[in-house]
């Protein structure tokens, strides 16, 4: 089973407890009467689909409730790591080479 | 063959609430409702025997979430008592009374049986006395608190109470 290190409970769960929220780090425009369509269908709908290392939003619904933030490589599904809501992503260390 | 000695029985009448509040209005909390709050998250902390009048349990379930657990016969007591001790705090206090239905699961199979539903580690070192989280058990969310190493205390959501005691009673048949 996949383990997850929660950054509030600072212990690794099962996937079952959480939930993917989507990706990280989008900030929802600060003025919305001045954003243009463009920009709100920007802010709403469009994703980076990378293959490799993503930052990822992640609710660990059953158990503390809070959002955190992970940075998880798509391909492998590795969980590289975990940091708690506010802060900054961590450098990615660049992808070691197989 | 399953332990006879196990069994899952329900929990007294209880009050329920849920605290919602910062490191400073915590201990003010703790200070009138007469048991520390405790500090570290995933712990419980309780006072009195279980079910008797005077009984106090508080467990922290998340960075500022507390659940606090009565007898019936004192929550409007409690209540009133935080709800003056913690007036123009920034917090908030939240009668869950009857969301939720108690069980107590005690016997030597006990962590056994839980294991048939639930993904968390039950031996003593992972989940040590004291230990209290919120987690999945089969498909429904539930509250696991170990009170002693055979001891259990759980909660669920109340419409969940006749489902969580089906697959305990299943998964005592597989210990067959």
């Amino acid at each position: 089973m996949l383990l997850i290190l929660c950054p509030y409970c600072q212990s690794r769960r099962a996937e079952l407890e959480f939930r993917n929220v989507g990706a990280a780090h989008i900030s929802r425009p600060s003025d919305p009467q001045t954003t243009t369509d463009a920009q709100w269908g920007e802010f709403l709908y469009q994703r980076d689909n990378p293959k490799g290392r993503i930052a990822e939003r992640w609710l660990h619904i059953h158990g503390c409730g809070r959002y955190f933030n992970a940075i998880r490589d798509t391909i492998s599904d590795v969980f590289v790591t975990t940091y708690k809501s506010g802060e900054p992503p961590p450098a990615m260390p660049s992808e070691a080479k197989p | 063959m399953p332990d006879s000695a196990t069994m899952l029985t329900n929990a007294p009448p209880l009050a329920r609430f849920v605290l919602r509040a910062d490191a400073e209005t915590t201990i003010k909390a703790g200070a009138v409702y007469g048991l520390d709050l405790p500090l570290t998250i995933n712990q419980g902390a309780s006072k009195g025997e279980r079910g008797k009048p005077g009984a106090r349990v508080a467990l922290k379930l998340g960075p500022d979430e507390f659940w606090l657990i009565v007898p019936e016969a004192e929550g409007a007591g409690v209540r009133a008592l935080l709800d003056t001790a913690l007036a123009g705090c920034v917090c908030a206090l939240v009668d869950v009374s009857h969301r939720q239905v108690g069980f107590v699961l005690s016997g030597p199979d006990a962590a056994t049986l839980l294991s048939s539903g639930c993904p968390l580690d039950f031996d003593l070192r992972a989940f040590p006395l004291g230990m209290a989280t919120r987690s999945v058990f089969d498909k429904i969310e539930f509250m696991v608190w170990r009170m002693a190493q055979d001891v259990f205390r759980i909660e669920v959501a109340r419409s969940f109470g006749p489902y969580f005691e089906a697959m305990i009673a299943e998964a005592r048949h597989d210990l067959v």
